[in-house]
């Protein structure tokens, strides 16, 4: 991806997908920004911030508190023809509104035989790590990943914040937008110029031999300073940043572990039925003559999420993800 | 609750008293207190502020805020309606009964509240039904064999949304409400003079989306009428268990108007719609249309209301009936002669013939278009499951040759 100097500037996460909103509204007059204090205060995270000052409150709207009414007028205003992006103020209040993403915003191509279209983009600011109360630090995004007609993805640093964000909401489908909420305020140089990846095709963000780390959203960070942890050890990981949890971009996730022959799937989300089972089980399956060990799996516990002054024993971090690569490394 | 309680509302009123948009209905609610909260609650008192133009017995009374005056044709049109929405109906429990429907929502009884709300819209407007807006649905241009498609189980509707204005069916009870409101939401950001209506039953008063829509409705002040056909049981259930005030009641804690109509009565319901309607696009916002009347068969082919009501409940609603009272209406005004209800009730047979036929004769989709419109875009996964599934499949043939 060439990239022009002169227009890279630092830009936190939250701030990319601000500009990435900004330019999909520049775009097209029928995208909507809606949600839980997304106006004045440009939301809790502020990232739609500025954004009803310059769009007007008809295209940035907040909402009554009611997560299912988000959710369900979006739909409607989506069969009017708008492409509404909606924001869950957190990952854990997106219950209310599982119903209709489930049974409605996912079925309603299907069931008009595709008649009905609805491009709808449900931000969810998702993870650990911020010391938050109680459902505030949560990783439901398999839940989505599970549900049939739903595409599901999340970015993991600036760059891919900026464009992802522009081409969920460009998707003729719902796209489940995850963002993690702990790199919000990473910086990287962002150039707006460049041309960005498709937003289903996975990328390998560190290339090495000896094992391939699998992870996507906040993981990817982490994975990254195990690599380079490993490194001093003389052991070479490769880290692959998912980006998209549905569709799969199987055909770079096995070309890695093709050439490596040992997984290391990371995320956040309890382990039990996440997305690193089913990675383990297409890798197993398409890969079985290339491993060298079992795919292994390092995620949070099968609990609730836990108090914040835990949280850092819950949540994996480069120690674990090293000793897990190290269970791998041994068989 | 005694089935006394019930059935002793408000229809037999045939002068009709106040309310009109926007005055937002008396508040003859029972006072909540610890002791009744606490205790079986008391019922609530019948309403008198029902919505009536055409009594049972087929004359017409007048109303001080609302009035409806048709040429003759109209009025025969809505007759022809009523007709043609019970045959479908018949037709469809005949069909059921036959095999050829796996299950069947039955609008007995309800003909008048779905053709009268139904001719209240006009081209530009949205409806967005439950499953059992067959009548609506007859209104709205779609063919009543789409209707048979989802309870046959070859497809879940099949016609275009956006061309007839008509969503499809929903089955998860009050969804539809916050789709209407949105859609409504989008009406006012294009400047538009339309309206929505979303229809939901007395049962879906309960739910949560409905009451989310109409606090959305309010607050937005969106183009939308929510028709809630109060047919008085959802399921098994009476309206005892979802509601101490009447519903339409309800629309005045969220700040908007709320009526109940004669729901057997189709010049009341076209009447009242038309009006709710007229204000939506006038920038009034929402109104709750709460139409009064009673599901005669039972909640779907599977169900045996035998379980849980009275058959007099079903005698004193006979007598409602909204067909017969249209009938007698205009036999009285001279609008039509038996020729012309000879004819109609000949359209209806050619109706059901087309129903019966067209049922028979629809095909099973092929297995693999399940996967034609699960997305919008390319799907990789839906690519590669397609083709396995496929090749599955053609082994069979394959063993065969």
């Amino acid at each position: 991806m060439p990239r022009s100097a002169a227009q890279a500037t630092q830009t936190t996460l939250a701030k990319a997908i601000n500009m990435g909103l900004r330019a999909a509204m520049d775009k097209d007059p029928k995208v909507l920004v809606m949600g839980e204090d997304v106006g004045k205060l440009g939301g809790v995270f502020r990232v739609t911030d500025g954004l009803q000052k310059d769009f007007g409150e008809a295209r940035v709207i907040d909402t009554p508190l009611a997560e299912s009414g988000i959710i369900g007028t979006a739909i409607g205003l989506a069969l009017r023809g708008y492409r509404p992006v909606c924001e869950i103020q957190f990952d854990g209040f997106i219950y209310p509104g599982f119903d209709q993403i489930v049974t409605q915003l996912a079925k309603m191509h299907a069931r008009a035989l595709g008649h009905t279209k609805l491009p709808v983009v449900v931000r969810v600011p998702f993870g650990g790590g911020i010391g938050a109360v109680e459902h505030h630090s949560e990783s439901p995004e398999a839940y989505f990943a599970h549900t049939a007609g739903l595409r599901v993805v999340s970015c993991s640093n600036p760059v891919d914040a900026y464009f992802m964000i522009q081409q969920a909401i460009d998707c003729q489908d719902p796209v489940l937008f995850f963002e993690p909420k702990r790199r919000y305020w990473e910086k990287a140089e962002l150039d707006q110029s460049m041309t960005p990846d498709p937003l289903h095709q996975a990328r390998v963000v560190r290339e090495g031999d000896d094992l391939t780390l699998v992870a996507y959203g906040p993981m990817v960070k982490t994975c990254l300073e195990a690599a380079t942890a490993a490194e001093e050890e003389g052991r070479n990981l490769e880290v692959l940043d998912l980006r998209s949890l549905s569709p799969l971009d199987t055909d770079t996730l096995l070309a890695s572990v093709r050439k490596t022959g040992r997984v290391v799937v990371v995320h956040e989300a309890p382990v039990f039925l996440g997305m690193g089972s089913e990675l383990a089980a297409r890798i197993s399956e398409k890969c079985f003559y290339h491993l060298e060990a079992p795919v292994l799996r390092v995620g949070g516990f099968d609990t609730p999420y836990p108090p914040s002054r835990v949280e850092e024993e819950y949540l994996p971090d480069l120690d674990r993800v090293l000793d897990a690569v190290d269970r791998s490394l041994a068989y | 609750m005694e089935e006394s309680d019930r059935g002793s509302g408000p229809l037999g009123v045939t002068v009709p008293r106040t309310t009109a948009i926007p005055s937002a209905g008396s508040t003859q609610g029972v006072p909540v207190t610890v002791e009744s909260a606490a205790g079986v609650a008391p019922p609530a008192p019948p309403d008198p502020s029902l919505v009536q133009l055409l009594t049972p017995e087929g004359e017409r009374v007048e109303h001080p805020d609302y009035s409806i005056e048709l040429s003759d044709e109209e009025y025969r049109g809505l007759y022809r309606d009523l007709v043609l929405s019970r045959r479908i109906d018949t037709e469809a429990t005949a069909l059921q009964r036959q095999g050829e429907l796996g299950i069947w929502a039955s609008l007995l009884g309800q003909e008048a509240a779905q053709v009268g709300s139904g001719r209240a819209l006009q081209p530009g407007d949205y409806a967005f039904p439950t499953y059992r807006e067959h009548g609506v649905a007859l209104t709205m241009g779609v063919d009543p064999l789409n209707l048979l498609g989802l309870f046959r189980g070859v497809n879940n509707g099949g016609w275009d949304p956006a061309e007839k204005g008509f969503h499809l069916y929903t089955i998860v009870i009050g969804s539809q409400a916050l789709h209407a409101t949105g859609y409504a939401m989008g009406i006012q950001r294009d400047g538009a003079e339309n309206a929505v209506v979303a229809y939901f039953g007395d049962g879906a008063t309960s739910q949560g989306d409905v009451n989310e829509a109409f606090v959305w409705a309010s607050v937005f002040n969106a183009p939308v009428v929510f028709f809630c056909q109060n047919n008085q049981w959802a399921i098994s259930e009476p309206l005892e268990r979802q509601t101490r005030i009447p519903l339409y009641q309800r629309a005045s804690g969220f700040g908007f108007p709320g009526i109940r109509v004669d729901g057997n009565d189709v010049l009341a319901v076209l009447a009242v719609t038309r009006a709710a309607l007229a204000a939506a696009r006038e920038g009034q916002g929402p109104t709750l249309i709460e139409a009064w009347t009673y599901r005669m068969g039972a909640h779907t082919t599977s169900d045996d209301p035998t379980r849980y009501r009275v058959a007099s409940e079903l005698e004193e609603w006979t007598h409602k009936d909204p067909i017969d009272r249209m009938r007698k209406y205009l036999t009285a005004q001279q609008f039509a002669d038996s020729a012309y209800f000879d004819s109609i009730d000949a359209e209806a047979e050619e109706l059901a013939i087309h129903l019966r036929q067209g049922c028979r004769d629809m095909p099973d989709p092929d297995p693999l278009t399940i996967f034609d419109h699960a997305y919008a875009e390319a799907h990789p996964l839906m690519d590669e499951e397609r083709e396995q599934f496929a090749a599955y499949l053609s082994s069979f043939t394959e063993e065969a040759s």
